[in-house]
């Protein structure tokens, strides 16, 4: 078996290598080509940044593009840029642009790996003859003695993206590749500085790809001019407290930029966000305790394992995952009890489930509830 | 029977064709010789001698004067020039131009339709041209690069001439292919470009008619009868020199050869794939050139799975990251978004062999049953 788990030569496996333009990816590829394998990189262009702004004469190819494809020049092996635009609009930022509308949170990261990656590019590999497919995601895929395989947590905790590929069926899983799951992001960066890689001191990216600067607002706006309908702002006693201008600007949870002046608490404490209501354009706003939910709702699952029972769940990308017992439900749904509960968990953010390191699959959060009702001294 | 050789297969020459080795020759004779082609010294002269070969090389098959060749950078450069410089004129270009024409048009210009074959329709722009009420700028490519396709600009620019319109074509993918001159054209001025005939990349020419009113190209020195400042790129103009004149020489072979590898190839390739649509069929078109789609399969995924194999071709519009976008050309001539992005120009060129199609067909044979089935 070659290091890629085929019984052939590495110059005989041909494997297409998904590049961002940045180290991790890049390193792949070059790792892989430097062993031998018929490497072939093709990065995506999956946005006109001056379209997603909607300026004029920024063209084409971002400077990522630009790396990946000298990355490739330079290790020599072949390379090319897919357009993926109207892909990527269908798939990942309508959906994008519709979630927030919707009052919830969404997840651009797990759309994109779900369709634009994993289904078209996959595609495109298959056609190209690959043997597999490879990513620079720090995920770890395992193949069990009976040829299963599994998707772990990477080794790196502070670097995993399991949770981000929570929808990669197990078909998809079969034909990729995660050469940077067993590493830590300094072995990344060493093997990028021994190669002397052009991207060997590139930042991570920390923001969603299309949306520059975090301001995700601009992108909603741009795209649907009317999602900022100012309306008002609930406390969770009733009153009206404030004016907000759009829903798209608020998330669950959120604490900070309500927008709302001191005083509306006698003792002060903190405001969240604890409701979103697109229908009637509101925000309700509350103390913590409102926020608190052991009940969640998710839809649309997908599953690489495991029928139900006590699993740990992780609710948001950011946040360890929390023990709880998981029902499966015959039309792609599921409820997780949560052990304790958890507070600001947001409808359009995916639960991730897990046994032990291995994710299991998981949902999109519709909805949430507290089973017992709790006391709350509201001002 | 295939057999495997690293030689690779180039069918992609209206992209840029492979220099010459006379073009070659002239290139490095300039190198060594070196001089500022505006100096007065011995070794200025002999620049000057070069460049000036090279212009009555490429004056002499367009039958005009060698002072009405200006060298330019290249294609670009001398489109620009002509579409930019007439700023009080109302502007036609056809729907299929390169985009060195179409993104200089301006706002007050107009599209002169196409065929389904890709033909200007002359009727429809002669009712424009009739309408129009001021003087007008009329430009028309004479081949189209990514079809192939021949326009009929003879009879396009003598409607243009009766309304006292400035003519122009760009004539990039004609030179070598088909027997042009200025006048059988009725142009005002027509643009030229060295590496699509075998010269270097990075030159290229406008030839004016006697007496029309070139606007300057660019600002600064007295170089290029003052219409085109900037030192003379010497060895590309001698090595543009020597491979028009060796393209017109050898054209008549150039014709019958490659007419008679494109009906193989395009035999062959229905043959292979019955699918296939070529475009512009039932229109004049170069010898080298074959515009088709390939239902269902991108040309993304066509073009990578051919170039890992050992062939270079390529989709009709490539944006400059690369990326292959539909192509506006074939848009234009009623072919809808989803045939046009499946869509592939294969382009032969001065050197292409009987050889190079046979293993083209073999490659094109083993994608197409990976692809197509």
């Amino acid at each position: 078996m070659n290091s890629l788990g085929f019984a052939k030569d590495p110059k005989d496996t041909r494997v297409v290598v998904a590049m961002s333009g940045g180290v991790d990816s890049s390193v792949v590829a070059s790792l892989l080509h430097e062993q031998g394998y018929d490497v072939i990189g093709v990065t995506l262009q999956l946005y006109d940044v001056g379209e997603v702004l909607k300026k004029k004469g920024a063209c084409c190819a971002g400077q990522d593009i630009y790396d990946a494809k000298r990355v490739a020049e330079e290790r020599g092996f072949p390379h090319y840029v897919l357009n993926y635009e109207s892909n990527f609009r269908q798939s990942v930022i309508d959906d994008f642009v519709d979630t927030y509308l919707k009052g919830e949170t969404p997840i651009p990261c797990v759309r994109c790996n779900q369709t634009v990656k994993f289904r078209d590019l996959l595609k495109v590999a298959k056609d190209l003859n690959a043997d597999c497919l490879a990513t620079g995601h720090y995920i770890q895929r395992i193949v069990r003695e009976n040829g299963v395989s599994e998707m772990h947590r990477a080794v790196d905790v502070t670097k995993d993206q399991s949770y981000f590929l929570f929808a990669t069926t197990q078909e998809q899983l079969d034909f990729l590749r995660f050469p940077l799951g067993g590493w830590t992001k300094d072995v990344t960066r060493d093997h990028a500085l021994r190669l002397g890689l052009i991207t060997a001191q590139k930042p991570d990216s920390q923001d969603i790809c299309f949306v520059p600067n975090g301001d995700y607002a601009s992108v909603v706006r741009n795209i649907k001019p009317e999602a900022e309908k100012p309306g008002l702002i609930h406390h969770v006693d009733g009153r009206v407290v404030g004016e907000h201008h759009g829903i798209i600007h608020y998330t669950i949870g959120q604490r900070k930029g309500l927008g709302i002046g001191g005083g509306v608490q006698e003792n002060n404490d903190p405001l969240y966000v604890v409701n979103i209501d697109a229908q009637q354009n509101s925000v309700t706003v509350g103390p913590k305790e409102f926020l608190a939910r052991d009940i969640v709702m998710i839809k649309d699952c997908n599953w690489l394992g495991g029928t139900g029972g006590d699993i740990t769940v992780k609710l948001r990308s950011m946040t360890r995952a929390v023990p709880a017992r998981i029902e499966r439900h015959a039309d792609n749904t599921a409820t997780l009890y949560l052990d304790a509960a958890q507070y600001g968990i947001s409808p359009g953010q995916a639960a991730v489930c897990y046994d032990g390191a291995r994710m299991i699959g998981g949902g999109w959060i519709s909805s949430t509830a507290q089973s017992q009702n709790f006391q709350v001294n509201a001002a | 029977m295939f057999t495997a050789t690293n030689r690779r297969v180039y069918f992609d020459h209206n992209a840029t064709t492979p220099l010459r080795p006379v073009a070659r020759a002239a290139m490095d004779l300039a190198h060594d010789r070196g001089g500022n082609a505006s100096s007065v010294h011995a070794e200025g002269r002999t620049a000057r001698a070069m460049v000036e070969k090279a212009r009555k090389q490429i004056a002499s098959p367009l039958d005009v004067d060698p002072a009405q060749v200006i060298f330019t950078s290249g294609a670009t450069e001398s489109n620009n020039g002509i579409l930019r410089g007439f700023p009080d004129r109302k502007i036609f270009i056809s729907a299929v131009e390169h985009p060195c024409v179409h993104e200089n048009r301006g706002e007050n210009s107009t599209l002169i339709p196409v065929t389904q074959d890709g033909v200007v329709d002359v009727a429809a722009f002669e009712q424009m041209i009739a309408a129009c009420d001021r003087p007008a700028l009329v430009s028309v490519m004479t081949v189209n690069n990514e079809t192939g396709v021949i326009q009929p600009i003879a009879e396009i620019m003598t409607i243009a001439k009766k309304y006292n319109a400035i003519t122009h074509t760009d004539a990039v993918q004609a030179l070598g292919r088909l027997p042009i001159t200025r006048a059988a054209l009725n142009v005002d001025f027509l643009t030229l470009s060295a590496h699509k005939v075998g010269g270097p990349q990075g030159v290229g020419a406008t030839i004016i008619a006697p007496g029309a009113p070139l606007p300057r190209f660019i600002i600064g020195g007295s170089q290029e009868r003052n219409h085109r400042a900037g030192t003379e790129n010497v060895p590309a103009i001698a090595g543009f020199g020597a491979a028009v004149e060796e393209a017109i020489h050898q054209r008549d072979t150039y014709v019958t050869t490659l007419t008679h590898l494109r009906e193989e190839m395009e035999r062959e390739m229905k043959r292979i794939s019955p699918s296939i649509r070529i475009y512009g069929v039932n229109a004049p078109r170069v010898a080298n050139t074959i515009c088709l789609t390939v239902p269902h399969v991108s040309s993304e995924t066509m073009l990578m799975a051919m170039d890992i194999d050992g062939v270079a071709i390529s989709s009709g519009a490539a944006c400059s990251s690369g990326t292959v976008r539909p192509s506006r050309v074939l848009m234009q001539m009623g072919v809808s978004e989803e045939d046009a992005k499946t869509a592939l120009r294969i382009s032969l060129g001065w050197n292409s062999t009987q050889d190079d199609v046979e293993k083209f067909l073999t490659i094109w044979q083993k994608i197409s049953a990976r692809l197509m089935s």
